[in-house]
């Protein structure tokens, strides 16, 4: 086999080789989910100072003190970076990708280990300098993790946007750095690093998404990379390439001639497809979650596919859906909002086959299951709002008010975030060896389910009523004031709902102790990384390849000895 | 367990859908031309999403309680799926969202493509951090030249604006702290920003568009009911964005031209 030649490097003895700068797929994909773990903390954490400044803007906590309305403002701007880089685009694709891809095609590591090893530590970097951001004089930055310019290019246009600023462009830069590497391992490994027998159309949907998602980070991340370098530029050695002639408090600024929506332009067409970045690897773990635990081939596999493919191609057309408001054309809102409406359409269609894929299935409701469900209900719910704001015409009233962020916070943050813990009670096993506890899990999946819809689907309502985002105080506008009992409402669920993460974090550690002994395939599941040991050895298949005789998602197989066919079963029984 | 899961995600649908319904919180009272068209739209979006919603939110609940295995060993049915489905509702996606798109572009072509008329009152809204300052053109219907090397925000007013004394068009200038219209007739707005990007948002108006600097971006709308609104700055700005907020009062025609020309004596006489 070609896939033999690639995996260079033998197992490694020592502590450092083995754990640390780690060449194994497998240990580096558990290093970035648990940089993606702390990463999530330290995220919830500073959304729960938010949510506490909004409803008592004069409090003062322990340690920290009072939050002043700038410090609420480092906080939004950070928990948006953290969340959506190291969190988001951290553990679904990189994480589990790492872990997964190679085994699920049956490769015994990634095309290019050391490459990866490097991507891995890149981001690593780029987390601490993103977190000292935290420590330096004036703060950490308040422009948003939207970076709009001028506010994020010139450093006295607020607390925070002095050093902190800098620290928080350059971690972005590095971070980009490391996922267009991490990128084209991803692409090379799944076109050239496949068993026998695994053709495209019989890889798991979750490589599906890896691999789209893979592209989608090669031709996005280059972009901000470009437009962060240019507005370190204009920051610290005199370029305007999106500050034009101004002043601030008075003072002019040196700059001329620079066109702040360039700045949209560049960051968007980065951030609509990281939206997708985001979400479609949710999309190959709720694919290969609800068939497994439906008893049933995927419905429409090809279909799914093809939808994957769509909205790849399409994420890269609609990223003016997020400026109606800014000064653009309003010639061109009305050819970005007629691609926004067919995005709609591809995320439409797997809506349809998930539902097709339970429908008459044999339905098991364990922990996986459940999240993959969540997943599903709130991929729905967060979607519908896609509509309205797709509309130039209702964003007039709904753009910048908390309307934005509940869409997409259900169906970028929550449902993402629902993929990730289906991943991990479904995948636990194999990774560690041991199950999870279930009884646990299903509390953490009624505090997740319940306390997500409790905090987010308010803010429909609160962007309805025309409250604006990223407001630190509801004091000083009046038509705010009577929100302030919804505004609390969603405190009180934050409490709740994080307190719900904690279960997580206690499960997940404990079983890692103490959980049950895992067998090697615990889910009656078909892919490769199930006809493996648990945990799999460095080489993922012990020293043979597999070949590959059938689909991924061989459930139901009428006269098959089981009630599923592995990929890997010689092909005595018909399947697709 | 099958059972519970189907319970949640119902009420969960029911009670969100019925805040939607009873309007419990919505859209602040249309006070502009545009407003009845504009929430007409929004209701035809919430009526065709929200039976998607729930007819999605309601099949997920039902299909995992009807098929649960319970602990039963039969098979599922061995199906891969149905081409003649996948197209049925690829097709009727399409046409319900890019029909929806079709159905509401008139009305933002209506907003955004012409521009405004010719008798418009005309308003030159300029943000800066944390105030909006509002300039009229005065008797000559110009406005005069502002120089960002005198803008001086701490004496307000003109200074503010960084008006040029030397510019003939800018002596009948008019520079305010709230933005006063007569109502019924159409106002067009000259966005401006000194310092960083602002969004000018008056929710009653249904009425939001940036304030970008370099650009003066011209929009219109036209008041229809007498009142104060408020506006608030919709675009993050810095430190004091959630305090950025100004007034917009609507006046009957004689009342805005008695406080006109007020502003115009006051004028003259500094001078």
């Amino acid at each position: 086999m070609v896939a033999q030649e690639f995996h260079g490097h033998a197992a490694p003895q020592g502590f450092i080789r083995k754990y640390v700068f780690s060449l194994d797929h497998k240990v580096i994909g558990m290093q970035y989910y648990f940089l993606a773990l702390t990463a999530v903390f330290v995220g919830m954490f500073l959304s729960l100072l938010m949510r506490i400044h909004l409803i008592w803007p004069s409090a003062s906590l322990p340690l920290i003190g009072e939050i002043k309305p700038e410090t609420y403002l480092s906080l939004l701007t950070m928990h948006g970076t953290i969340m959506v880089f190291f969190v988001l685009t951290t553990a679904p694709q990189s994480g589990f990708g790492n872990y997964f891809l190679p085994i699920q095609i049956g490769a015994p590591d990634m095309a290019f280990p050391v490459l990866n090893m490097l991507s891995f530590w890149t981001t690593f970097v780029a987390y601490l300098v993103m977190l000292s951001a935290f420590f330096v004089v004036g703060g950490a930055p308040l422009h948003g993790w939207t970076g709009y310019a001028p506010l994020s290019a010139l450093p006295s246009s607020g607390p925070g946007e002095g050093l902190g600023a800098d620290l928080w462009i350059i971690s972005i830069a590095l971070f980009c750095i490391a996922s267009l590497m991490g990128a084209l391992n991803f692409i090379t490994t799944t076109l050239d690093m496949r068993a026998k027998g695994m053709t495209l159309m019989r890889m798991p949907l979750t490589c599906w998404s890896w691999f789209i998602t893979a592209i989608l980070g090669l031709l996005a991340f280059g972009v901000l990379l470009s437009a962060g370098i240019l507005l370190l530029m204009d920051r610290n050695f005199g370029t305007s390439f999106f500050v034009p002639l101004g002043t601030v408090n008075g003072q002019l600024t040196g700059h001329k001639g620079g066109s702040p929506l360039l700045w949209q332009h560049l960051f968007w067409f980065f951030g609509h497809p990281e939206v997708y970045i985001a979400i479609l690897p949710g999309m190959g773990v709720a694919s290969q979650v609800l068939s497994t635990f439906s008893r049933k081939p995927i419905f429409g596999y090809k279909a799914m596919v093809y939808a994957m493919l769509a909205i790849g191609l399409l994420g890269f057309m609609v990223w003016g859906h997020h400026m109606f408001m800014s000064g653009m054309s309003p010639y061109s809102a009305f050819a970005f909002s007629v691609m926004t409406m067919a995005i709609g359409v591809p995320s439409a269609i797997k809506t349809f086959n998930w539902l097709g894929t339970l429908w008459g299935g044999r339905i098991r409701l364990s922990s996986p299951m459940l999240f993959a469900i969540g997943f599903v209900s709130l991929f729905v719910s967060g979607g519908i709002s896609g509509p309205f704001l797709a509309q130039p015409v209702l964003d007039i009233q709904l753009h910048d008010t908390y309307f934005v962020p509940a869409h997409f916070h259900l169906i970028m943050g929550v449902a993402a975030i629902f993929g990730i813990f289906a991943a991990t009670y479904y995948w636990f096993p194999k990774m560690f060896g041991r199950m999870m506890n279930e009884t646990l899990a299903c509390w953490h999946f009624w505090f997740s389910f319940i306390g997500t819809y409790a905090i987010f689907m308010p803010m429909h309502y609160l962007g309805m009523a025309g409250h604006p985002r990223r407001y630190s105080q509801l004091t000083e506008v009046s038509y705010l004031k009577p929100l302030m009992p919804l505004q609390k409402f969603i405190t009180y669920a934050a409490f709740v709902t994080i307190a719900g993460q904690l279960i997580f974090l206690w499960n997940l550690f404990s079983s890692m102790r103490s959980g049950k002994k895992a067998t090697d395939n615990p889910w009656e599941a078909t892919t490769l990384e199930w006809t493996t040991t648990t945990p799999p050895p460095h080489d993922n298949f012990g020293g043979h390849t597999p070949v590959v005789h059938h689909g991924p998602y061989e459930y139901g197989v009428p006269g098959a000895p089981r009630d599923y066919v592995m990929q890997n079963d010689p092909a005595t029984v018909a399947t697709h | 367990m099958g059972f519970v899961l189907l319970a949640v995600i119902w009420l969960i649908t029911l009670i969100s859908t019925y805040f939607f319904i009873a309007k419990t919180w919505w859209l602040p009272a249309g006070a502009s031309a545009a407003a009845a068209s504009i929430d007409h739209q929004f209701a035809v979006t919430f009526v065709l999403m929200g039976v998607i919603f729930v007819a999605a939110q309601m099949a997920l609940g039902y299909l995992v309680w009807r098929y649960r295995a319970n602990g039963s060993t039969g098979r599922a049915s061995y199906s891969h799926g149905n081409t003649k489905l996948e197209i049925i509702w690829t097709t009727l996606t399409i046409i319900l969202f890019v029909g929806l798109n079709l159905i509401g572009s008139p009305i933002w072509a209506a907003e955004r493509f012409r521009p405004a008329v010719g008798d418009a009152t005309r308003v030159e809204v300029t943000g800066m951090q944390f105030a909006w300052y509002f300039r009229y053109p005065g008797p000559d219907g110009k406005f005069g030249t502002t120089r960002p090397e005198l803008v001086d925000p701490s004496s307000g007013g003109e200074a503010a604006l960084g008006l040029d004394p030397k510019d003939p068009a800018s002596k009948d200038d008019i520079v305010t702290g709230i933005m006063e219209v007569p109502v019924n007739r159409e106002v067009e707005v000259i966005l401006r920003a000194h310092d960083v990007i602002h969004s000018f948002f008056v929710p009653a108006m249904r009425f939001k568009q940036d304030a970008v600097p370099g650009l003066a971006i011209h929009m219109h709308f036209t008041p229809t009911d007498v009142g104060s609104y408020e506006i608030a700055c919709a675009e993050l700005c810095g430190l004091g964005h959630y305090k950025m907020h100004g007034i917009l009062k609507v006046v009957s025609q004689s009342e805005f031209d008695e406080w006109i020309a007020a502003h115009e004596a006051d004028k003259q006489q500094q001078q």
